[in-house]
């Protein structure tokens, strides 16, 4: 009981937390959307430079840890004369790293749609392009929603790593919160549970979105 | 003649899905040496039967006798009956990581504790006798659905069992490839094997069969030796599916 | 710059032990749980099912916090259980998903051979489940590679710490971060290479994932 009147009490000053890491993501995921949708079709239908890059890129971003990113970008980029606050640069960090993620699972999810899809395109007199946007990619769209919001959740979850370079969120406020108080533990069993309902409410959010798009026959094979 | 021993000795076997009945009650015997086969409508709980018996899908009722001794149903005990029993399967179900070898061996390692120089000899004689052993060492993938069913029909073999029951074992065969794995039942009914088999295969029934049983409905209609039950059958539901028969597979 | 080299190493050494270690603990009680959430009772299945759902649910530093604050332990050995129960959650669900995906046949004819169901799930399903996984397991191994760069949160010297040890004095911090970034790149490529050797020389002729 005592335990529950001290989660009641800390709760305004996680509430805090909880916004910034909801902001966070949410800057994150539409940076990380944009990003990929470049990247996944550069390094498929651009040129041979552009698509070696976007190569490059995903590599990196994806054979490094979040964590270096971040500190590159915080630490690193300011002896380039590129400084951001650390809030900032945490949006980045993420947004960069999901972008490289998402346009791997976008190309996969291209890669999957009949090739004849393409060719009734041009036939009909479409350029390359718009068969592309027109009926390329709002099937590859729907085939990626399972691992892009898998994908989302887990920037959901990194966010938290955020507070090392000093960004206010969920977990730098509980980790304030359990210094102040000595309560180390209890303070982040409850910051556990948080995360629990923000991803299961994410999860349903997203089985929901699923079911909206379907469309009938056509269904990811698992 | 002298009277032959019993193998198997089924009574009043019951099985339901919900409210779907199965089986209702079927009754049969098998002597030593003796061929039975069953044959029936789809969906007529034939091969559930089969299961049943194996407990691979236990029955809701019903005694089961194996040589005179009636299984008492335990996790135990029924691991060390179904060595005694040998099963082929529709769908061959070898195991996909091993070869047709290692398919064979397998349960004479892990089950009956046998060496592995040992186990291979006796992996590789009945290999040779399903006339496999040019594929001793090739994996389930890369052989025929014939191919697959023969080697099925070893590992059954080398378990030395008592019986083998058969659950439609061309039905998943090209017409074409058929024809090696019922020779090679047939050459085990031959050699004394007793066999229970599920199959629709009028040809082999009439050859091999010492009786056949016609199912519908969960229910044994009719049983008898082939000249009795194809030629002169007693009951109208065993006339008519012998008709729908020979118009579907021909008279072979 | 040479001088400080030495200090980099030792780094990577505790990376690589962190890893493994984890990566290890998390193969096993992996496998451990998947085999409960398909073939155990209702509660054991459940209980596993839970298991998975929260280790795959919440951050990686969160649980990190908790063993470490939470059991007073080594902040290395904090760090090997933290991220293993992770590691193990997600590697279940790809055991899991493999089982699965091997037909019902198998285990129906295992159990017609007259082997017990333990000993048909270690010599039957698990060799196959074990196959159709390698390809996540390699993905789920860089993964592991790249996570062990939490433990710099409770204080483990891992290559990033001691990275940032070294900017503290040479006030370099892209060069060496730089070089810290290539040597990830190293040890996720060079092991996720050394997996797909593993992948071909287990491969069986027509049992392969469809990917």
């Amino acid at each position: 009981m005592e335990l529950i009147t001290y989660w009641i009490s800390i709760l305004p000053e996680l509430g805090n937390g909880v916004i910034n890491t909801l902001i966070m993501t949410f800057l994150a995921v539409s940076m990380s959307a944009v990003l990929a949708v470049i990247l996944a079709m550069g390094r498929m239908y651009g040129p041979r430079i552009i698509s070696t890059l976007c190569k490059w890129y995903i590599e990196f971003f994806r054979g490094t840890p979040l964590l270096a990113q971040l500190f590159i970008i915080y630490y690193g980029l300011p002896s380039w004369g590129l400084n951001f606050s650390s809030f900032t640069s945490a949006v980045l960090a993420f947004g960069l790293n999901s972008g490289a993620y998402v346009a791997e699972y976008l190309r996969g999810a291209v890669q999957s749609i009949d090739k004849g899809q393409m060719t009734a395109g041009l036939a009909m007199g479409m350029t390359k392009f718009t068969a592309i946007r027109k009926i390329i990619l709002p099937q590859a769209l729907r085939f990626v929603i399972p691992p892009w919001s898998n994908d989302v959740i887990y920037t959901l979850k990194y966010t938290s790593i955020a507070f090392l370079v000093g960004a206010q969120e969920l977990m730098s406020k509980a980790k304030i919160i359990a210094s102040f108080n000595f309560r180390f533990i209890d303070t982040f069993v409850f910051v556990a549970i948080i995360y629990l309902i923000l991803v299961l409410l994410l999860t349903l959010f997203f089985n929901w979105l699923e079911r909206k798009l379907k469309i009938p026959g056509f269904e990811i094979k698992n | 003649m002298e009277e032959r021993k019993e193998i198997l000795r089924v009574e009043d076997l019951h099985k339901s899905y919900g409210t779907n009945k199965v089986l209702q009650g079927i009754s049969l015997n098998i002597k030593q040496g003796q061929t039975k086969v069953i044959i029936g409508p789809s969906g007529t709980g034939k091969s559930t039967l089969l299961t049943c018996v194996n407990y691979l899908n236990p029955p809701d009722k019903g005694r089961i006798w194996l040589e005179g001794e009636e299984i008492i149903y335990s996790e135990r005990e029924i691991n060390k009956i179904r060595q005694k029993k040998g099963f082929v399967f529709q769908q061959f179900n070898l195991f996909n990581h091993l070869t047709a070898l290692g398919n064979v061996m397998v349960g004479l390692t892990e089950v009956l504790k046998k060496k592995k120089k040992e186990a291979r000899e006796k992996a590789m004689y009945e290999l040779e006798r399903v006339g496999m052993a040019d594929c001793a060492e090739q994996y389930p993938a890369e052989l025929s659905g014939g191919q697959q069913q023969r080697v099925g029909i070893a590992r059954a073999l080398a378990m030395d069992p008592l019986l083998i029951m058969f659950d439609e074992p061309t039905s998943a065969l090209d017409p074409e490839l058929m024809g090696e794995v019922l020779d090679n039942m047939t050459k085990l009914a031959l050699e004394g094997m007793t066999l229970l088999v599920v199959t629709h295969e009028m040809g082999f029934a009439r050859a091999v069969a010492d009786d056949i049983i016609f199912m519908e409905n969960g229910r044994i209609v009719e049983e008898g030796p082939p000249e009795k039950l194809i030629m002169n059958p007693e009951k109208k539901r065993t006339i008519e599916f012998l008709q729908k028969i020979t118009q579907l597979y021909g008279e072979d | 710059m040479i001088e400080y080299l030495p200090g980099l190493f030792r780094g990577v050494i505790v990376t690589i032990k962190l890893g493994f270690s984890f990566f290890i603990f998390g193969f096993v009680v992996g496998n451990i749980i998947a085999i409960g959430q398909v073939y155990g009772n209702k509660f054991i299945s459940l209980f596993c099912a839970g298991f998975a759902w929260v280790f795959r649910s919440l951050p990686a530093l969160v649980i990190l916090y908790l063993w470490y604050f939470g059991f007073n332990l080594s902040p290395f050995l904090a760090a090997v259980l933290a991220l293993g129960l992770r590691t193990a959650a997600y590697q279940s669900q790809f055991f899991r998903g493999a089982i699965q995906s091997i037909a019902r046949g198998q285990m129906t004819a295992a159990r017609s051979l007259g082997m017990s169901k333990l000993r048909a799930v270690v010599k039957i399903i698990m060799p196959q489940m074990l196959r159709l996984s390698l390809p996540y397991i390699s993905n789920e191994y860089a993964i592991t590679i790249k996570d062990t760069s939490l433990a710099f949160a409770i204080g483990v010297v891992e290559i990033l710490k001691e990275g940032r040890l070294i900017i503290t004095v040479l006030h370099n911090p892209m060069d060496i971060f730089m070089i810290i970034a290539v040597i990830y790149l190293i040890i996720t490529r060079g092991g996720t290479y050394l997996l797909s050797l593993l992948e071909k020389h287990y491969r069986i002729p027509g049992f392969e994932i469809s990917n």
